[in-house]
């Protein structure tokens, strides 16, 4: 077999042929779905609405007040979204940046220190929901530390703020080892003679953390709090299995909108729940293009300094 | 003082100062707390069922002993009994009718004791109830679970390294027209996230008839673009002299990759084989939709069933649970340092 004109894509092609197969197409027959109707899983039985689905989707007395709107638990996981990606980011890459800054001083046992905050990150979304809610549980080990103080026992999970707490407490817990490795290995880049200089000159920790790391870390916080934004928009796993979305519809987020519209509710409407993903996709667009432009300004100004 | 000096000496000399302190402080806060939950875990998996039902729960797994008695089948649960002269005794515990229950002292067979219920306590010990783990295989088909997630993880995992390796190649060792709109094409998907395509991916699955079949979780999944980038960056560093060398000797293009730079790449491979078993080990919303059927759950959707079960048995879920995370504690514990360098160097878990 000589070098010829074929060859390069004789090896390109098995791969090639799943994305198309199970990435591209499947996009645009999502465009179709959207704009068609009727419950009916083949295209070609789809009677076309036009904007139907998005109007009935978006159908809404006030946007703040989900029980006003047709779709009304669209909206409520919408809020709930919002809500979580906005307190477990920053939350979470607060935390992240707390453990990446005490893993990288001078300590014993740097390398065990990491695995035991990177371990969780492993674990499977079940598993990790599984363990949590074997502590959350009435008579569980939470419970029994509140009895041990002599206050009540809560039903964590049954309870609209707990459970968004701990959902937002539990995702914090899985994923923070993933970002504190990223910032670990920017702070790891910053020249260790800056600190050498800001320690002739008596400058205090405190010091030398706010005019010395922050500033030099920031272009991989940004990364880093875009990154953690796109993973929380897709929130679904974990929470399923620890709350269902309960109680009620307190932690039902977008992705599991889409799931039980287009696969768990009896009369399945894969137009709504292709529009739904459509427009969770124009988010993730949006953060997307958001990252790259952090980027690019990041770059520019360092050509600038 | 002195020794208290000598142990928080540091190597460049100085003390600890109240940094190091708050950062230690720090550093064991967080193994309790990342490494707790995972600890009782696998604590309470080796607790009895009653044991679990216990409020307050102990940490240790401890069970009612049992004995064996002579002419009875099964252990019988062995009690503390405050006897009627004062004394106490432990006895194994025949049966309990109402508010009476019959006793027997297993040395001295022929006396039963009837007493109060009131008046005898468990005797607790030391005991795993490893039956958590031994009964799965029997209880529920928990080693057809098994085999679905690891025909799943091996499968997609050869077939991913086979393709990506592939695409690689071509895109790092030919020049052809197309290449960077194809690596741009490979590199976006990055960027399409699963729970966007759900729904027409179900309709090319059951177009395919690869409805609740283990195919149909393992196709999707399989062209990772993280694993393309990740042997195309490393395969850029393998001289291309090699690759003409080889040409002049008239080895064929595919005994090139196969024979040459395959071999060359094993690195980067072992990186992409660790992330894809971890991947497809872990994977849930997808197989949730493909696979309905209960004989075709892989081990993370039979765990969703039965935490969803009405009367959860506890006991049987936690055993499931920690076979669940095993192999991955174990492929963590021995390869950390390749999975946090690839990490780090492409950025995508």
């Amino acid at each position: 077999m000589k070098t010829s004109a074929s060859t390069p894509w004789f090896f390109l092609a098995p791969n090639v042929i799943v994305i198309v197969l199970f990435t591209f197409i499947p996009i645009a027959i999502n465009f179709y779905y959207a704009f068609t109707g009727g419950v009916n899983l083949y295209p070609t039985q789809r009677p076309g609405v036009g904007v139907e689905n998005f109007s009935t989707l978006l159908e809404c007395g006030s946007y703040f007040d989900p029980s006003s709107c047709r779709k009304d638990v669209f909206w409520q996981s919408i809020w709930n979204t919002a809500k979580y990606a906005i307190f477990q980011v920053s939350l979470m890459v607060l935390f992240a940046l707390i453990t990446a800054v005490v893993l990288n001083r001078k300590i014993m046992g740097r390398g065990f220190w990491r695995g035991v905050f990177f371990y969780p990150v492993l674990l499977s979304p079940v598993v990790v929901a599984l363990i949590w809610k074997w502590i959350l549980q009435r008579d569980g080990l939470l419970n029994a530390a509140m009895v041990a103080v002599d206050a009540h026992p809560v039903l964590w999970l049954a309870e609209p703020g707990w459970a968004f707490f701990w959902v937002t407490f539990v995702s914090i817990w899985a994923h923070m080892g993933f970002y504190t490795l990223i910032l670990l290995a920017g702070l790891q880049a910053i020249p260790a003679d800056l600190y050498e200089a800001a320690q002739l000159d008596k400058a205090s920790p405190w010091r030398s953390l706010t005019k010395i790391t922050l500033p030099l870390l920031m272009p991989n916080l940004l990364v880093v709090v875009v990154l953690a934004m796109i993973k929380a928009v897709q929130i679904f796993d974990e929470v399923f299995v620890l709350t269902g979305g309960g109680p009620g519809s307190a932690t039902t987020f977008v992705v599991q909108f889409i799931y039980q519209t287009g696969f768990v509710e009896p009369v399945r409407l894969y137009g709504i729940a292709a529009a739904g993903s459509l427009m969770l996709a124009l988010a993730l667009v949006a953060l997307t293009l958001l990252q790259l432009k952090l980027s690019n300004a990041e770059k520019a100004g360092e050509r600038v300094k | 003082m002195k020794t208290l000096n000598f142990l928080t000496r540091t190597r460049n000399g100085r003390s600890l100062d109240w940094t190091d302190w708050l950062s230690y402080a720090y550093l064991v806060m967080g193994l309790f707390l990342m490494f707790g939950p995972v600890l009782w875990l696998v604590m309470s998996s080796f607790k009895t069922e009653s044991a679990l039902n216990e409020f307050p729960p102990s940490f240790l797994p401890y069970g009612q002993k049992s004995i064996a008695v002579p002419g009875e089948e099964k252990m019988k649960p062995v009690y503390r009994v405050k006897m009627p002269d004062g004394t106490t005794k432990e006895l194994a515990e025949l049966r309990r009718i109402g508010l009476t229950a019959t006793l027997i002292d297993p040395a001295r067979p022929d006396d039963l004791i009837r007493v109060n219920v009131k008046d005898r306590e468990p005797v607790r010990e030391f005991k795993l109830a490893t039956e958590n783990y031994t009964d799965l295989g029997g209880q529920i088909k928990f080693g057809t679970y098994l085999w679905n997630s690891v025909f799943i993880t091996v499968i997609a995992t050869i077939l991913t390294l086979l393709f990506n390796s592939m695409a690689a190649f071509a895109l790092s060792k030919y020049k052809f027209s197309g290449r960077s709109a194809v690596f741009l094409l490979i590199l976006g998907t990055l960027m399409v996230p699963p729970a966007i395509v759900l729904v027409p991916n179900f309709l090319v699955i059951s177009e395919l008839g690869l409805l609740n079949s283990l195919w149909g979780v393992i196709w999707p999944a399989i062209a990772t673009p993280t694993g393309v980038f990740l042997l195309r960056q490393y395969m850029l560093t393998i001289p291309d002299e090699l690759l003409e060398a080889a040409r002049m000797d008239n080895a064929s293009e595919w005994q090139i990759y196969w024979r040459i730079v395959l071999p060359l790449a094993a690195p980067a491979l072992a990186v992409l084989a660790i992330f894809s078993v971890m991947w497809r080990w872990n994977d849930f919303l997808w197989p949730l939709i493909v696979l309905s059927k209960n004989e075709k759950f892989t081990l993370q959707l039979a765990l969703n069933a039965f935490q969803g079960d009405l009367v959860t048995q506890w006991n049987y879920l936690l055993a499931m649970t920690v076979i669940t995370l095993l192999p991955i504690t174990i492929v963590f514990a021995f390869l950390q340092k390749y999975i946090t360098q690839g990490i780090a160097s492409a950025g995508v878990k």
